[in-house]
């Protein structure tokens, strides 16, 4: 054989067993991880912790209702707010601005708030909004999530609104179609699973941030529904839960997590499902 | 020299050496120019596009034929740094004027891209879609409206047992013909193709080109090719447009047996290019 060919040959073979070897740590984790979860949650998932609130210290009766329904109210607002002003602006960045200086300013910005560590923007809304308004509150901690959904939302709706092919706008506005409709009737069609994939993956995002809610909907032992008091949330009471003493918390705590990263997942599954529907096509 | 005017009157049929009768003019540029920036693209063009005419463009690449038909529906308007001086009518409207309401432009004239560009919704809402901006319509006065926009498109036959299919589920030739359908629909009074064939295979090429010589009964057309032969069976008029500049326009006949510039009859002999 060619020795130029054997050696190649040689080399190809050590990088894909490097390549394998570096998958399978990753995916070992990954495994190790849902393992362990479902592990310890699946024993303490019953109706109960679906049907009563967070229990008082000592109790062994009771569930993650306040916090599953605080969890799930707090995500839908958050992403409610973010979401469509993250479509707007990521639409703007790529329709309108395409051509603007102000285009790779805004988008540097929004990249540097895309990594910006949770905790940070929990500060911050500490700051702007619990502090002047006197408590902490659920709608806080709402802000705190579209903040963190707004740049993941426009980093994706320019991305996808990108991938839109610029003859298909042209033949649009050959038609006679106004620039607005050009965008509203053809690019998002043209775009519309890539979109609804980012706004799925900004939810699945906040459903499981701790960091930003410490400071802003903070925790409620009692079931509420008050945007203006403090709000029950699962990231929170795991937090709470797994360092407290009682057993009986934690085996909630992990319930709680399994609970949350099987949101997480479907959700992630579901914007697979969506982007694979977008390929094909 | 002789060994091509054989060729190319074998591709157009018989070639009576007799001018065309003038048309009454549907698109006049006078002194026209195009600028890309600082790049100056087109220079000081001079032509009619003759209604009810099929007139070609050729030339080498970059030569700026695709540039001066996306001036005739404002098509460059869309980037910035991109203008045009000059004159240029439509009928008696200056196209670069402006305050022209670029929308209500396009709606008269029509264009066609090099690759198929239909809409991501179904074949049925392609052509409605359009008629739509315009028109309020009832649903049976649209069906009509979209059967006859996909007869002049040749395509009905083929998609009226699949009109809420997908548009992108067709062949590239029929998703061009689907395009034509589509541009057609709104009633233009021009359509511009931009080497609507580059991206088909011959069969398909011979029905689009078919088609445009039927559209000609009814639109004034400009089409774009770089592929002589097309031009040849198409077309009423042709230009040959070299560096920006319009070198030579004339009787599709006479470019191609008896061109008067020596650049012309270089090209269609297939010196350069």
């Amino acid at each position: 054989m060619n020795p130029i060919y054997a050696s190649r040959r040689r080399k190809n073979v050590v990088i894909k067993f490097l390549c394998l070897c570096a998958a399978a740590f990753g995916v070992t984790w990954l495994a190790l991880i849902l393992f362990t979860l479902f592990y310890n949650g699946l024993t303490g998932l019953s109706l109960q912790v679906f049907a009563q609130d967070t229990p008082p210290p000592g109790s062994t009766e009771g569930g993650l209702r306040n916090a599953i329904v605080g969890s799930i109210i707090m995500t839908v607002i958050g992403v409610g707010i973010g979401a469509p002003l993250g479509l707007f602006a990521g639409t703007y960045l790529a329709e309108y601005g395409k051509h603007d200086k102000l285009t790779s300013v805004i988008r540097f910005i929004n990249d540097i708030l895309l990594s910006a560590p949770s905790i940070i923007i929990g500060l911050f809304i500490y700051g702007a909004i619990v502090v002047p308004m006197g408590g902490f509150s659920a709608f806080a901690g709402c802000l705190a999530l579209a903040v963190i959904v707004i740049p993941v939302v426009v980093r994706t709706t320019e991305d996808m609104l990108g991938l839109v092919p610029n003859p298909l706008r042209e033949a649009a506005s050959a038609l006679g179609l106004p620039r607005s409709l050009v965008i509203r009737r053809i690019a998002y069609r043209a775009a519309r699973s890539g979109l609804i994939t980012g706004v799925l993956l900004a939810t699945a995002r906040v459903a499981g941030e701790t960091a930003p809610l410490l400071f802003t909907a903070l925790s409620n032992q009692f079931f509420s529904l008050n945007l203006t008091k403090t709000m029950a949330n699962l990231p929170v009471t795991i937090n709470n839960f797994v360092q407290s003493p009682y057993a009986y918390w934690k085996e909630l705590a992990w319930s709680g997590a399994l609970l949350i990263t099987l949101t997480v997942l479907a959700l992630n599954i579901g914007a697979r499902i969506l982007g694979a529907e977008r390929t094909s096509k | 020299m002789t060994d091509l005017s054989v060729s190319v009157s074998s591709a157009s049929g018989p070639a009576p050496q007799v001018p065309l009768p003038e048309a009454a003019p549907k698109v006049t540029a006078r002194g026209l120019n195009f600028y890309y920036g600082e790049h100056h693209a087109l220079k000081n063009i001079n032509l009619t596009l003759g209604t009810n005419r099929v007139t070609a463009f050729i030339g080498p690449s970059g030569c700026g034929k695709s540039t001066l038909l996306r001036i005739f529906n404002r098509m460059y308007d869309l980037y910035p740094g991109q203008r045009a001086t000059g004159q240029l009518l439509l009928d008696q409207t200056n196209i670069l004027d402006p305050k022209l309401d670029l929308n209500l432009l396009r709606a008269r004239v029509g264009m066609v891209f090099q690759k198929p560009t239909p809409f991501p919704m179904t074949i049925y809402e392609n052509i409605a879609f359009g008629i739509r901006l315009y028109e309020k319509i009832s649903k049976s006065e649209m069906d009509g409206r979209v059967e006859k926009a996909l007869r002049g498109g040749a395509l009905w036959n083929e998609v009226k047992d699949k009109l809420n299919a997908s548009g992108l589920s067709l062949s590239g030739g029929q998703q061009q013909r689907l395009c034509i359908a589509r541009t057609v629909a709104v009633r233009p009074e021009v359509i511009l193709f931009d080497e609507p064939c580059s991206a088909l295979d011959p069969i398909s090429t011979a029905k689009i080109e078919e088609l445009i010589q039927e559209l000609a009964e009814d639109y004034t057309i400009a089409i774009v090719t770089h592929n002589m032969q097309q031009a040849a069976r198409v077309s009423d008029k042709t230009a040959f447009m070299y560096l920006g500049e319009l070198i030579e326009f004339d009787d599709t006949n006479k470019i191609f047996t008896s061109p008067s510039d020596r650049r012309t009859q270089d090209y269609i002999t297939g010196r350069f290019g």
